[in-house]
């Protein structure tokens, strides 16, 4: 069935209001997105690193996760839902367990392409059946906004300040969404929260339906670290998208899509402008930054046009 | 109806996991605990087990995993040592706080560094206020029996913890000998199904897992933790009992070697009880009244049963195969020192750190022990408490 929002959204919640994520965050949106796209009748093992999104939506003794939650630690949701896996594997042989589940694990971008990425490229390699998903917010935001292999270059982050002498980050963001593509596992996607959510959902309703290891990457803006206005969080998304700093694709049994390709690509600045992090970058004297990460930017999205071939 | 085999002890070790069946095991290789997962994986291979196996990345995914599989509704075993423990740490930890029977071999060996495979307790020791319960073994007979009954301990009702099941790394792990194992149905039955209130993967009755627990309730659940330990010690005599039933075998807190009228004592862990058993027993026939305690149970401790077995001994040596590093004596002597006092007083203490690193630990030594024991009961007069055998000074 054609995908259709005021459907999908029929669906009952599987993470209910009432968590303490903050207004104008990506992360719960992601979540709410992907969990729709579980049908109703399966029941899922959902699994969260250690990070924002864990300590605001399960504090004892209430939870906010209507399927089964866990988080033991931080950098390991790869490992912990492989294990929920196995088991669930076993338990269905015995006859232990009736109908399906689903296991979702959840990690920020620290827990991800940080000190989770051995446990999450282990649970990938050995092809679990599960979605491991990033939520993106590009920082460590539950411990203060700390910088991240997936910040961005020259963004100020309480351990990348933007000083008189060093501009910020100085490195670029590291490609996870391609190291995973390279795991040769049968599903790996970028996605972000836009429109009607379309891309989202029907990239998480792949994934999890997809037998095997599979992969998501999504964008989810954080309005503290990044310094936007909360209501500005569905704009920034499509801003993230229509400059390309945020591609949308998926790989496919190996095979690379770009799913959306901006007829009027826009110069990073409309990314960077609204966003209190990059603020420096616009003062007199700094224009070479913005050069530079447009120069970045254009690089990768080249690359990833080849690699779709 | 038992059978006779000769086995090493990580094969002894293997066949009780195979005769357990557990629903998941993941591990990661390390010496000497690797025998444990290799042998076990041909038994998944060869179809003769149920079990999913994960060959981990990482110990810190292993014990992850096993965390995942058990709170999934699993029974779940693994196997390690030293740095693959230590690896484990931070998860041996969220193990036992989140009350889930993970049952792990536990092969002891020398924490680096220097990087060291041989065989002494400093891996097991640094666990050993994880929450996790401890059972020591002194051969593969032990080490084996230890894993059958670990399951069963770790999952009764009472307790729902953690079971770390240790034995020394080479000595036992890779030596071979005569064993009495039991058969399959037999060990089948002594375990039961696992059969958890709460769980994952249970459709009808989702849960959560690891909340973020705030000033309001950590304390209570630490304290709901910490009584769940008192509760393992009677838990762990009924287990033995059914097990003593089952085999003839006796397990307690921890066994008792010629101490009825002993005057001088050593308390040993693992296989050098083995070694010092031979001094006793020679000097025994000398007509010394020497005894010797070998710990079983070290997690939890046997307080008062230990103060009650060496409330008569006049001078008393414990023997640690690990260095606490705070200049004062190693961990059996601390936990055995304190529970001395206020409730045997009086009684001569000292402490020897020995065989660190596989350094050999001979009868000579030993009986050095017995005699420096035999002048403290004869003169009263103590000397040094924090004492080293076997090593060049
Ligand atoms: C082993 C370990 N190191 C550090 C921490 C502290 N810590 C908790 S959450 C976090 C940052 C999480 O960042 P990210 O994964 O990006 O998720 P976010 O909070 O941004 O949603 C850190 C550093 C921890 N809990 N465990």
């Amino acid at each position: 069935m054609a995908y259709n929002l005021k459907e999908a959204v029929k669906r009952p919640e599987r993470l209910t209001g009432g968590h303490r994520m903050c207004a104008g965050c990506g992360a719960p949106v992601v979540v709410r997105t992907i969990l729709r796209a579980i049908k109703p009748e399966d029941h899922a093992v959902i699994g969260s690193a250690t990070g924002c999104l864990e300590v605001s939506t399960c504090l004892y003794p209430y939870t906010a996760w209507k399927d089964s939650f866990i988080h033991s630690a931080f950098e390991n949701a790869g490992a912990t839902i492989s294990g929920a896996e196995a088991a669930y594997n076993v338990m269905k042989k015995k006859g232990k367990i009736k109908g399906d589940i689903k296991f979702i694990a959840f990690g920020g971008d620290g827990g991800t392409y940080d000190i989770g990425l051995q446990s999450l490229s282990g649970a990938m390699e050995r092809g679990h059946d599960m979605v491991y998903v990033c939520y993106d917010n590009g920082a460590y935001m539950n411990t203060g906004i700390q910088r991240s292999s997936a910040t961005p270059t020259f963004a100020d982050t309480t351990t990348s300040p933007a000083g008189s002498v060093i501009p910020g980050k100085t490195q670029l963001k590291k490609d996870l969404t391609l190291i995973m593509a390279n795991h040769n596992i049968p599903y790996v996607a970028q996605s972000a929260p836009i429109g009607n959510f379309k891309d989202l959902h029907e990239k998480a309703e792949k994934a999890i339906y997809t037998p095997g290891a599979a992969f998501l990457n999504v964008m989810a803006p954080c309005p503290r670290g990044w310094r936007y206005d909360t209501p500005m969080l569905m704009q920034i998304c499509k801003l993230a998208v229509d400059t390309c700093i945020w591609p949308l694709f998926e790989v496919e049994n190996g095979k690379y899509k770009v799913n959306y390709k901006p007829k009027n690509k826009l110069p990073v600045e409309e990314f960077l402008k609204v966003q209190g992090r990059f603020r420096h970058m616009f003062k007199k004297g700094n224009e070479w930054m913005i050069e530079k990460f447009q120069k970045d930017i254009d690089e990768k999205w080249e690359m990833l046009l080849k690699l779709e071939g | 109806m038992a059978k006779r085999d000769r086995l090493s002890g990580n094969e002894a070790v293997a066949v009780a996991m195979r005769q357990i069946n557990p629903d998941v095991v993941a591990a990661f290789p390390i010496t000497p605990s690797t025998e444990v997962p290799q042998y076990f994986a041909s038994f998944v291979a060869d179809g003769k087990v149920d079990t999913e196996f994960i060959p981990v990345e990482s110990e810190h995914s292993a014990m992850s995993a096993c965390i995942g599989a058990q709170a999934a509704g699993a029974r779940t075993i693994t196997a390690t040592s030293a740095n693959g423990l230590a690896l484990m740490w931070e998860m041996l930890y969220i193990a036992a706080s989140s009350r889930l029977p993970v049952t792990l071999a536990a092969v002891n060996r020398a924490l680096s560094g220097p990087i060291n495979i041989n065989n002494d307790h400093s891996d097991t020791m640094g666990a050993r206020d994880s929450g996790w319960i401890q059972l020591y073994g002194e051969n593969n007979q032990e080490a084996y029996d230890n894993l059958i009954q670990a399951v069963k301990i770790g999952e009764h009702p009472d307790v729902m913890l953690p079971v770390m099941d240790c034995y020394d790394g080479f000595i036992t792990s890779h030596a071979v000998e005569n064993i009495e194992l039991l058969e399959d149905d037999e060990v089948k039955a002594f375990v039961g199904e696992y059969n958890p209130d709460f769980y994952l993967n249970d459709r009808e009755n989702p849960i959560s897992v690891g909340p973020l627990d705030s000033v309001s309730h950590y304390f209570e659940h630490k304290r709901l933790q910490a009584e769940a330990m008192k509760n393992a010690k009677k838990v762990i005599l009924e287990v033995a009992a059914e097990f003593e039933k089952l085999t003839g075998r006796k397990y307690g807190l921890f066994e008792e070697y010629m101490m009825e009228d002993a005057e001088i004592a050593i308390v040993v862990i693992n296989s050098t009880a083995g070694t010092a058993k031979e001094v006793v027993k020679s000097l025994r026939a000398k007509g010394v009244k020497a005894g010797l305690i070998k710990i079983r149970v070290y997690r939890p401790f046997p307080v008062d049963e230990i103060v009650k077995a060496l409330k008569k001994v006049k001078a008393l040596a414990v023997l640690d195969k690990c260095d606490s590093f705070n200049a004062a004596g190693g961990p059996l002597f601390t936990d055995v020192t304190s529970a001395l006092y206020g409730r045997a007083d009086g009684i001569k203490v000292i402490n020897y750190i020995y065989g660190l690193g596989g350094r050999d630990v001979k009868t000579d030594d030993i009986e050095k022990v017995y005699e420096r024991l035999a002048d403290i009961a004869k003169t009263g007069s103590v000397g040094e408490i924090y004492n080293y055998f076997g090593v060049r000074e």
